[in-house]
């Protein structure tokens, strides 16, 4: 129980960092940005590539190398795709997206193949940790750490610094923060490097904890990060980290007590009932329509 | 005379469509009787078909109704696998007899399906309802994946996530294997039989949309709030919108899944369901003739690049990005409007000379 | 300006009074200790108020008293903290909008919401919505009843139109009129659910002078013609002086006077409330 219960946190983990690139986007452009579960699977062929023969890069580096292409995949992305669709419609936006997500998956197949290259294991000098009796892999615990520095520093980030309440004055409402002299393009921009760099440190945890790499390997976990960070509250960082977490402890539990199965049928099913029950999410605001 | 105009219009258009339709199947089926047709075109005619009913059912809660759905793959799988069961059992009835039968179930079934799923889903707003929508076309997905159904002399045996649990007696026959999906399916749909289904389709919505009924529907879409005070149900309208959509998703999937011999649920998941908001949003919201034009184009534009095999999803993918791009950005819109302007005018005076 | 002649309020047997005309005929609302708060804020507490079968009653007060509020709450947009609301004697506690709209009240909104994308006619059609007999299945086979009461319902719109002078607007759609027929579209529709009481949110805003004064001749055709009671809130008190039979006046919340135009005209507390207290 306690191994399956450490597992989904960690998996939890994983999906928090990635849904806080989600999250983190929504309040601030208000899109659902379907791309962003591609630019995981981008950070880990990075990474795959960097730790390679070829290149023989230790982690960290292949590490950092990831982050860094990512971010520039994610501010590109925006400047190309996004920002000319600034004042359309939200589902001309979603098709967009949509349409990058597809880019990136099929020039991902054309690049390196179809065929899942194995993930090189970034910890083989460690050794899986042993407590109360549990064996718990140095990924795992990596990936909760990860979590726990991401969010200090990005809640930090948002609260005590003059960029970070830019971006939140910028979600709150984007005309009166242009008329206070925000630069708005730029706090845009700004989102999305954050948030594509998060997504490059999650593609990495992801394939390190589930080794296979494909060009859809970031499609089920981007959609399931994205039910994390709707289940949470959308917009709202520490719901990302919430919803994540529960999210990755339901699907464990659920694959290990219930049936391997149905694990995704039970993980959407109880983001259904969160969402009945507060149809903003967990800590979501509740935005009423003045009349 | 003025006082007509508008009715004359909306009818004008509806009459496009059924023209559109009905083009569309003189041109192929005389392709086809005459032989002037690859095997892989012919082959997605029936599919097309269903993709265009697909289409313009969506349009239906997209447009109409206002409400982002995507999950509606989920529907038409109800409708396809409701289908595949109820010709097996029906295996000794005429092929006609069968598919009308298995149209109509699979199309209640997909109704119940919408209804229920409509309960939970239409209390919530905007990306809300959007995301539940796409849960629970996951979730359908799930639960196919752990269906069992075998036919042997006593009937029609279910199980669920447990093959052994069937109990079928020797000659029985497994015709829903969980994962591996339908087998042996009767492949009794036709290429008419489809084009007389989305006409049917295309009737009922128009006719919908240019009643009372659709009137509610819209006026809940533009400003509920005002409809409320105008003593109009939103949960009402809304939910038969959805729900006439669902069951028409559902006989969209009962002409499909008959039209193959083996069938998988995965083939309904959430790309499938973009998809369709594709064919919607390129088509224009609303707009069932754009519809209607694009699922037809787009389900056969990659069968064209068939030659760029590999490059052909690319293509697909950036020919979609920059058709939002020029069709939603202010400027490249103000731009090529322009351009055209300037060309026609050219031509006119060229035309003159 | 046209001014209707002053009439007497008499008192009924609740704390409430209405023009000597309605008396003995059933109040259409009946509003007790009606109250809502928003999260701490208390936003209307103790509202009372009788209106009459025929009355044209105005609700005046300064920015943020409170008026539209006290619209929302009788819509069932909001649902009550506190007190009771009656509607032609029935208590409508738990009701929707659109149940509270069939029993007979009909608004229009201070921040216009039409059907943008529908045409003028269509828009007045939703408001004759429930009064239109056809199943959705007559509509969808195009039995010969849709055709029937879709001539009625068509002519019935322009008729209703004809109303303010717009039938020949009929065709255009509702985001391409001008801001002061979109006002008077919102009426339209709202006269077209067939109501007892119109709820008018500021109809005269955006109005010049010449249509103000058409405005008041209207709504005071509407009541005559439809013999229904107007509520109506307005900040031009030339509309307001004009065609109110009796005026209350809110203020945080919270009614501060009651009375016939002329009573309100001369009461301090009024006064005090629009222009401040006097200092020194």
């Amino acid at each position: 129980m306690l191994v399956h219960l450490i597992n989904g946190i960690s998996l939890g983990s994983i999906y928090a960092i990635i849904a806080l690139g989600y999250t983190m986007v929504y309040g601030i452009a208000k899109m659902l940005n379907f791309a962003h579960g591609d630019v995981i699977m981008i950070g880990g062929y990075v990474a795959f590539f960097a730790m390679s023969e070829g290149a023989g890069l230790p982690a960290p580096l292949a590490l950092l190398l990831a982050i860094i292409v990512c971010t520039i995949l994610g501010i590109t992305i925006e400047r190309l795709a996004y920002k000319p669709l600034r004042s359309a419609t939200s589902l001309a936006v979603l098709i967009t997206a949509i349409g990058m997500s597809y880019f990136l998956q099929n020039s991902a197949l054309l690049l390196w193949g179809a065929n899942p290259k194995a993930f090189p294991d970034m910890f083989k000098n460690a050794e899986a940790i042993e407590f109360f009796g549990a064996k718990i892999s140095p990924v795992a615990l990596v990936a909760i750490f990860a979590n726990i520095v991401i969010m200090v520093i990005l809640t930090l980030f948002t609260t005590r610094t003059k960029v970070g309440k830019a971006m939140r004055a910028v979600s709150e409402d984007k005309g009166a923060a242009t008329l206070m002299g925000i630069n708005v393009n730029f706090t845009i921009s700004l989102t999305f490097a954050i948030g594509s760099g998060l997504a490059a440190v999650a593609g990495v945890l992801l394939c390190s904890a589930y080794p296979t790499l494909m060009p859809t390997t970031g499609s089920l976990p981007g959609i399931k990060a994205f039910t994390a960070a709707v289940f949470g509250g959308i917009g709202s960082i520490p719901g990302a980290m919430i919803g994540g977490i529960l999210l990755g402890v339901i699907e464990i539990l659920a694959r290990a007590y219930i049936s391997s199965e149905l694990a995704d049928a039970i993980v959407f099913g109880v983001l259904i009932v969160v969402l009945i029950f507060r149809p903003t999410g967990l800590l979501g605001k509740q935005i009423h329509e003045k009349v | 005379m003025k006082k007509f105009s508008k009715a004359s219009t909306a009818s004008k258009k509806a009459f496009l469509n059924y023209g559109i339709v009905i083009a569309f199947f003189v041109i192929f089926q005389s392709l086809v009787s005459t032989g002037n047709i690859t095997s892989a075109l012919k082959g997605q005619l029936i599919p097309i078909a269903c993709y265009m009913i697909m289409a313009v059912s969506l349009n239906l809660v997209v447009g109409i109704s206002g409400e982002l759905s995507l999950g509606h793959a989920g529907f038409m799988s109800v409708g396809a696998f409701t289908a595949v069961i109820v010709s097996s059992a029906m295996a000794g009835s005429s092929d006609k007899g069968s598919l009308i039968v298995s149209i109509i179930v699979g199309a209640l079934i997909a109704a119940i399906a919408g209804f229920l799923i409509g309960i939970p889903v239409l209390r919530l707003n905007g990306d809300y309802l959007a995301i539940v929508t796409l849960a629970f076309g996951e979730i359908i997905k799930n639960i196919l994946n752990c269906l069992y159904v075998g036919i042997d002399e006593k009937g029609v045996h279910f199980a669920f996530n447990n093959p052994a649990a069937l109990a079928m007696s020797a000659e029985g026959k497994v015709i829903i294997n969980g994962p591996m999906g339908a087998v042996g399916i009767r492949k009794i749909s036709t290429f008419a039989a489809a084009i007389i289904l989305l006409l049917i389709i295309l009737i009922i919505i128009q006719n919908l949309v240019n009643s009372r009924t659709g009137r509610a529907i819209m006026a809940i879409r533009d400003n509920r709030i005002a409809a409320e005070s105008m003593g109009l149900s939103p949960m009402k309208y809304k939910m038969l919108a959805f729900t006439v959509s669902a069951a028409m998703a559902g006989a969209a999937g009962a002409v499909y899944a008959l039209n193959y011999s083996t069938l998988v649920p995965k083939k309904f998941d959430f790309n499938t369901s973009i998809l369709v908001l594709v064919f919607v949003v390129l088509g224009g919201i609303g707009n069932m003739t754009g519809s209607l034009l694009a699922a037809g184009v787009l389900v056969v534009l990659p069968e064209l690049l068939r030659k760029f095999s590999d490059y052909r999803m690319l293509v697909y993918a950036i020919v979609l990005i920059l058709v939002m791009l020029v069709t939603n950005n202010e400027k490249l819109k103000g731009k090529i409007d322009t351009f055209f302007k300037k060309l026609r005018m050219k031509i006119s005076k060229g035309g003159r000379k | 300006m046209s001014k209707s002649p002053e009439v007497k309020l008499v008192n009924v047997p609740s704390p409430n009074f209405v023009p000597e005309k309605d008396l003995g005929k059933p109040l259409v609302l009946e509003a007790a200790h009606l109250g809502i708060d928003f999260g701490g804020l208390v936003a209307v507490d103790e509202f009372n108020i009788g209106i009459g079968a025929t009355e044209i009653c105005g609700l005046i007060g300064p920015n943020g008293a409170g008026k539209t509020t006290i619209f929302n709450l009788l819509t069932k947009v909001y649902e009550p903290t506190r007190g009771t609301i009656m509607l032609g004697g029935k208590d409508t506690h738990n009701m929707t909008p659109s149940q509270v709209n069939q029993m007979g009240i009909a608004r229009t909104f201070q921040n216009i919401r039409l059907f943008d994308k529908l045409t003028v006619e269509e828009n007045v059609k939703i408001g004759l919505h429930n009064h239109i007999g056809y199943h959705t299945l007559a509509g969808v086979f195009r039995l010969p009843n849709y055709w029937k009461e879709e001539k009625k319902d068509h002519e019935k719109a322009l008729e209703l139109l004809d109303i303010f002078g717009m039938a020949d607007l009929a065709n255009v759609t509702a985001d391409s009129l001008p801001y002061g027929a979109q006002r008077r579209l919102e009426i339209v529709r709202a006269l077209a659910t067939g109501p007892k009481l119109l709820l008018l949110d500021e109809p005269a805003a955006g109005m010049n002078p010449s249509e103000t004064e058409e405005l008041m001749n209207n709504i005071r055709k509407i009541r005559d013609e439809f013999q229904i009671a107007v509520l109506l809130i307005e900040h031009d008190m030339n509309l307001v002086m004009g065609i109110c039979e009796s005026i209350v006046v809110l203020n945080f919340g919270r009614i501060i006077a009651k009375g016939t135009p002329s009573q309100i005209q001369g009461n301090p507390q009024v006064i005090e409330a629009y222009l401040g207290t006097h200092r020194g």
